[in-house]
C-alpha cells in the first residue's frame, strides 16, 4: 500500500487540455497522453502497483501538460514518479547510465576533447553504438570543449573579485564542457554591467539523471549543491543565476517537487538569466550596446515556459537594438534531453520537431534563438540555421 | 400474452435470488429469476462490499459471526475474482472504550476467527494512511467483494446451465389455485404480460418481500432500515479499516475496486418509504467526520458520490414466547406452513455475505418440497471467472499489445473470462471508460451475455462511469455502442439511454456537491447541455425501432 502525498490527481476534471498540449501523444499513439498516464492511471495505480502501464516511458517531461492544466495537478511529476516507482526497469543500462552522468563524460572527455569529438563523429564508431547500446547513427552529439568552463574561469576570478556587486553563475554541465564560450559570454555581459560572477563547486543539477531513473544519484547530487549554493550565498549579492533553463527548473522545482527535497535556501534566489538581467534592465543597469543587423528566430524551451520565464527571454530580445525579432509560435522540438538520443524513441523525438522545424525555415531567419542547450543541438542537427543563446546574443552587441 | 412453464419461479434478481437461482440450475432444475429492474438493483448494491471475516459481529452475535467466517472461507474459493483479499484492522482510537478490543478478541476466538493483536507500529506498516493517534489494532481476516460482480457471475452460471433470466419485469400478481400458488404474472416492460406457471415460487425480493407477500393474499412484515454510505474518489486505504467500538455510523472504511467507500449510517424508516431513497445530510455529516478520525487524508480527498440502501429486517413472529423478534439473521419461511398456502416460500434477512447459505437452504427447502434429490454444489463449484487460479502476470503476458492497466482491469472485473473479452484488435480495446479503463470489447461482451438493457446496467457489469468522472466521458460513447452493438430490439434510443444514465449518476452526486465534484459536475453539465443540448429533446414521444439516427 502507498502513503498518499502527491495527491493533486484528484483535482483533475479530465478536460483533457493537458493531453491536447502533449507533444508525444500528438505524434505517436503509443502514448495515451497526460490525462490517462497521469491523473487517471494514478488512481488505478494506487489500487494496484502492477496495473502501471509501459507507456510511461514515452513522456519526456517536458511539463506542457502541467502548463495547460486548469486545475493545477502535476501531471508531469505524477507520471515520473510512477515511471520509476512502479515500472520494472533492468539496472544494466550502460548507455542509460554514462548518458546520465553528464558530468562524469564531461570531464573525461574534456580532457581528449580533440580525439572524442572526432571519434564519435567516425561512421564506423557510429554504427557500432547504434548496434551496442541503441544510440541512433543518425544523432548527431554535442562536441567537447577543449579544457573545461572551470579551469578557464580559474583564470579570470582574481579579477571578479574587483565587483562589489557579485552573482553566484551554476553554469551546469553543457558550459563546463560543450559549451564554454556561453559561459565566457555569460561574464562579459555581466561584467559589462558591472556585476562580478562567482563560480562554486557543483555536481550536474540531475535532470538527466531524473529522466533515467538515477534519483537516488539526482537527491545525492541536489544535496550537494543545495549546501554549495546557499554557502556561496553568505559572501556575495546572494543570487544564483543560470544559463540553462532546465537546470534553473530543476533547483527551482524538481528538487522540492519530484525529489521532496527542502530548497527553500535557494528557491527564491535562484534566477534564469534572462530574469535577473530584465530586473536590472528595470533597474536602469543596461550596458552599452551597438546594432546587431540580424535577422532570428526565437525558440521557447518547454522548461523555461514551466518556470514561466520566456516574456523575460523576449523582452531581453526586444532590447537589442537592431535585432529583427520573430517569435515561434510555441513547440516542442522533441529532444527532451536525453531522450533523442535514445534509439526506442529517436522517431517520436524526431516527429514532435517536424513542426517547430517548419516553422523556423518559414522565419528565414539567421540565426535561431534558445535558452536551451539540447533544444540548440536538435535544431541544429535538423535545420541548416546555427542556434545561440540569448545571452550569447548579448555578448555580440556589447560595445 | 406469453406464458412460460417453468419448475421453480425466484421473484427478486439480488444475491440472494441470484444465488438461488444458480444453486436450483446447477441441481438440475428448471428455474426462471424475475426482477423487477436490474441484477443487483436493491440493497444488494448498496452496501459497502465488505467481505466481513465475522469480526462485527463476533461481540454481540456469535451465530452470525461463525455464519461470516466460514461463508468467507467458502467465498474466498469460488468467487476469487469477485474478492480482494486486503486484510482488516480493528483501530481503538484514545477516546474509544478500551474493553471493546479484549472483548472483540475473545469473540473472535469463540467464533473460530483468526484475530491477532498487533502493535501500533504494525498496523501502520500495513495501512500507511491510518491515523497516528491510534492505540491498539487487531488484525482479521476482512475482505472486500464486488456485489454487482458476484450477482451477476451467479446469474451468468444460472444462464449457463439452462436458467431463464427476467430483468426488468415486475410481478403483478401471484396465481392462487385453491391453496395453492401455481405461478405469478408479471410485466416486462414496456407493456409486455408474461404468465409464469410453476410448481414452486421462491419470494427472495428483499424488502420488496413484504409486498410480494401481500399479492399473494399473506402477511409478511419488514422492519427497513436505511443504511448510508459515502465514495471517495479513491483508495485512501488498501485494507479495511474497522473502529474498534460498539457498531455505529461511520465506524468502517472499506477499500472498492478503485475507490473508497465510508460506512454506514442505521435508520429506521416506513414500509412506503422505501421507493424515495434520499441520504441525508446529517449522515453525510457523520460519516466524513468519523471516517475522517480513521483516516485522516480523507479531509483532503474528493467525496464522488452518496448513496443509501435498506437493509431487509424480518419480523418473525412467533420466535419468541409472547413476542415478536426482530431478526438481523436468515429466515426461511414455509407458507404452508405459517399461513397454508402451498407453493411459495420466502427467503430473507441475512447478508451479502451469506447469500449462497440462504440459497442452499432455499434449495434444500425446495428439493424436498418437489421430492427431487439434489446435493448442493455451490460450496465447491466456482462461478465463471474464478475457474482457474487467476495470475495476473501470465495474463498480461499473453495479452502484450494491449495496455497493461486494461488487461489488469478487465481481469481484475471479470476474472478468468478475460479471454472472452480482450482480442489484440486495436478496436476491442479502445478505451470507454477513461476511469476504470473499461474497453469496446468489455461493453460488447457485457451486452451480449450479461443481460443488460440500459447504460445503468452496463455499469454493474463494467464499473462504467463509476470514477472521478461519473459518466462525463464514457456516457455519450456507451451511448452510441448502444446503438452499435445492444440488442436488436432496441425501442429506446441512444439519447434516452444517455439521460437517464445521467440522470442516475445525478442523484448520488447531488448530496455531496461541493469542491472538485462541484468542478466536474460543471464541467459535465457543460458538456452535455452546452454542447449537446441534452436537455432540449423531447423524451415525451414515443419513438419506435425503426426511427431514424439520433439527433
Amino acid at each position: 500500500m502507498i502513503n498518499l502525498e502527491n495527491i493533486s490527481f484528484d483535482h483533475c476534471i479530465k478536460c483533457t487540455v493537458c493531453t491536447i498540449y502533449c507533444p508525444v501523444a500528438r505524434n505517436t499513439h503509443l502514448f495515451p497522453g497526460p490525462k490517462q498516464s497521469g491523473p487517471d492511471a494514478e488512481r488505478l495505480r494506487i489500487k494496484n502497483p502492477r496495473l502501471v502501464d509501459a507507456s510511461l516511458k514515452y513522456c519526456t517531461n517536458c511539463k506542457r501538460c502541467e502548463i495547460a492544466c486548469p486545475s493545477n495537478v502535476k501531471i508531469a511529476d505524477i507520471i515520473q514518479d510512477a515511471k520509476w516507482k512502479y515500472t520494472r526497469v533492468f539496472w544494466f543500462r550502460p548507455r542509460d547510465f554514462f548518458m546520465s552522468r553528464t558530468d562524469l563524460a564531461g570531464s573525461a572527455a574534456t580532457m581528449f576533447a580533440p580525439l572524442v569529438n572526432f571519434v564519435v563523429s567516425l561512421t564506423i564508431v557510429k554504427l557500432l553504438m547504434e548496434f551496442f547500446l541503441r544510440i541512433p547513427s543518425a544523432r548527431a552529439f554535442p562536441t567537447y570543449n577543449n579544457g573545461t568552463f572551470t579551469s578557464w574561469f580559474k583564470k579570470i576570478r582574481g579579477h571578479q573579485g574587483g565587483f562589489k556587486n557579485r552573482v553566484t553563475y551554476f553554469h551546469g554541465c553543457f558550459v563546463n564542457y560543450n559549451k564554454r564560450s556561453l559561459g565566457e559570454d555569460l561574464v562579459r555581459v555581466l561584467n559589462s554591467m558591472k556585476i562580478g560572477v562567482d563560480v562554486v563547486r557543483e555536481k550536474c543539477c540531475g535532470v538527466p539523471l531524473i529522466a533515467n531513473g538515477y534519483l537516488t544519484r539526482a537527491r545525492k547530487n541536489a544535496r550537494y549543491n543545495i549546501a554549495s549554493l546557499s554557502e556561496q550565498k553568505k559572501s556575495n549579492s546572494g543570487i544564483i543565476v543560470t544559463t540553462s533553463s532546465s537546470c534553473a527548473f530543476a533547483l527551482k522545482h524538481e528538487y522540492a517537487n519530484l525529489l521532496g527535497l527542502d530548497n527553500s535556501a535557494i528557491y527564491s534566489n535562484t534566477e534564469y538569466i534572462t530574469k535577473y538581467l530584465f530586473d536590472r534592465f528595470e533597474d536602469g543597469n543596461i550596458p552599452d550596446m551597438k546594432p546587431v543587423h540580424i535577422r532570428a528566430a526565437y525558440h521557447a524551451p518547454c522548461h523555461l515556459e514551466r518556470l514561466g520565464g520566456v516574456m523575460y527571454t523576449i523582452d531581453i530580445l526586444k532590447r537589442i537594438p537592431g535585432l529583427d525579432l520573430v517569435i515561434l509560435n510555441s513547440e516542442c522540438c522533441g529532444i527532451a534531453g536525453t531522450y533523442g538520443f535514445k534509439k526506442e524513441y529517436y522517431k517520436v523525438s524526431q516527429d514532435i520537431g517536424q513542426h517547430l522545424f517548419k516553422l523556423i525555415d518559414r522565419a528565414n531567419p539567421e540565426y535561431v534563438i534558445t535558452d536551451c542547450e539540447t533544444c540548440a543541438m536538435q535544431i541544429e542537427m535538423n535545420t541548416q540555421y546555427q542556434v545561440i543563446h540569448p545571452v550569447t546574443l548579448l555578448a555580440m552587441a556589447l560595445k | 400474452m406469453r406464458t412460460i412453464e417453468t419448475d421453480v419461479i425466484i421473484i427478486g434478481g439480488g444475491a440472494t435470488g441470484a444465488g438461488t437461482v444458480r444453486d436450483l440450475s446447477l441441481r438440475g432444475i428448471r428455474a426462471v429469476l424475475v426482477e423487477k429492474d436490474d441484477i443487483a438493483f436493491g440493497t444488494t448494491g448498496r452496501n459497502h462490499g465488505l467481505l466481513h471475516s465475522g469480526a462485527r459481529y463476533a461481540v454481540n452475535d456469535l451465530e452470525s459471526a461463525r455464519e461470516c467466517i466460514s461463508e468467507n472461507r467458502i467465498l474466498k474459493k469460488i468467487a476469487a475474482h469477485c474478492i480482494e483479499d486486503t486484510g482488516g484492522l480493528f483501530v481503538t482510537l484514545p477516546e474509544d472504550e478500551r474493553t471493546y478490543h479484549d472483548r472483540l478478541l475473545e469473540g473472535c476466538r469463540q467464533a473460530g476467527i483468526k484475530a491477532e493483536e498487533i502493535s501500533a507500529r504494525e498496523a501502520f506498516s500495513i495501512e500507511p494512511n491510518l491515523n497516528r493517534s491510534i492505540i491498539r489494532a487487531i488484525k482479521v481476516p476482512d475482505g472486500t467483494i464486488d456485489p454487482f460482480r458476484l450477482a451477476a457471475s451467479n446469474v451468468l452460471d444460472a444462464v449457463e446451465h439452462g436458467a431463464l433470466i427476467l430483468t426488468h419485469t415486475r410481478v403483478t400478481g401471484v396465481i392462487v389455485e385453491g391453496t395453492r400458488v401455481a405461478g405469478i404474472t408479471c410485466e416486462k416492460d414496456p407493456g409486455e404480460l408474461i404468465n409464469i406457471r410453476g410448481r414452486l415460487v421462491i419470494n427472495a425480493a428483499g424488502v420488496w418481500g413484504q409486498h410480494i407477500c401481500s399479492l399473494a393474499g399473506i402477511e409478511l412484515t419488514m422492519y427497513p432500515s436505511k443504511g448510508s454510505m459515502v465514495i471517495i474518489d479513491y483508495r485512501i486505504n488498501g485494507v479495511v479499516v474497522n473502529r474498534c467500538r460498539k457498531p455505529s455510523d461511520g465506524d468502517i472504511i472499506v477499500p472498492g475496486d478503485t475507490v473508497s467507500l465510508i460506512g454506514t449510517t442505521s435508520k429506521k424508516i416506513d414500509y412506503d418509504k422505501i421507493e424515495y431513497l434520499n441520504v441525508d445530510d446529517d449522515e453525510i455529516e457523520v460519516l466524513l467526520r468519523d471516517g475522517e478520525k480513521l483516516i485522516p487524508n480523507l479531509s483532503r480527498t474528493r467525496v464522488l458520490r452518496a448513496y443509501c440502501g435498506v437493509r431487509p429486517l424480518v419480523d418473525t413472529p412467533g420466535k419468541q414466547a409472547g413476542g415478536r423478534s426482530i431478526s438481523r439473521g436468515i429466515v426461511l419461511i414455509d407458507h404452508e406452513e405459517r399461513d397454508g398456502l402451498e407453493g411459495l416460500l420466502t427467503i430473507a434477512g441475512g447478508k451479502l455475505m451469506t447469500y449462497r447459505l440462504m440459497a442452499e437452504m432455499a434449495s434444500d427447502m425446495t428439493c424436498l418440497k418437489l421430492g427431487i434429490k439434489a446435493e448442493c454444489s455451490t460450496h465447491k463449484q466456482p462461478l465463471p471467472g474464478s475457474e482457474t487460479k487467476i495470475s495476473p502476470k501470465k495474463h498480461i503476458r499473453a495479452f502484450t499489445g494491449i495496455p497493461e492497466s486494461v488487461v489488469g482491469s478487465t481481469l481484475y472485473r471479470h476474472g478468468q473470462r478475460v479471454r472472452n473479452i480482450l482480442k489484440k484488435d486495436k478496436k476491442n480495446y479502445r478505451i470507454i471508460c477513461e476511469c476504470e479503463m473499461v474497453t469496446e470489447g468489455e461493453v460488447e461482451y457485457a451486452l451480449k451475455n450479461l443481460n443488460v438493457k440500459d447504460i445503468v446496467d452496463l455499469r454493474r457489469r463494467t464499473r462504467i462511469g463509476m470514477g472521478p468522472c461519473q459518466g462525463e466521458l464514457c456516457a455519450y460513447r456507451a451511448a452510441g455502442l448502444f446503438k452499435e452493438l445492444g440488442p436488436g430490439n432496441q425501442s429506446v434510443k441512444s439519447s434516452q439511454l444517455l439521460r437517464d444514465f445521467l440522470e442516475e449518476r445525478w442523484k448520488g452526486i447531488k448530496p455531496v456537491l461541493w469542491g472538485d465534484s462541484l468542478r466536474e459536475a460543471e464541467f459535465t453539465y457543460w458538456i452535455y447541455q452546452g454542447l449537446f443540448g441534452l436537455g432540449d429533446i423531447d423524451f415525451t414521444k414515443r419513438h419506435g425501432p425503426d426511427e431514424g439516427g439520433d439527433r
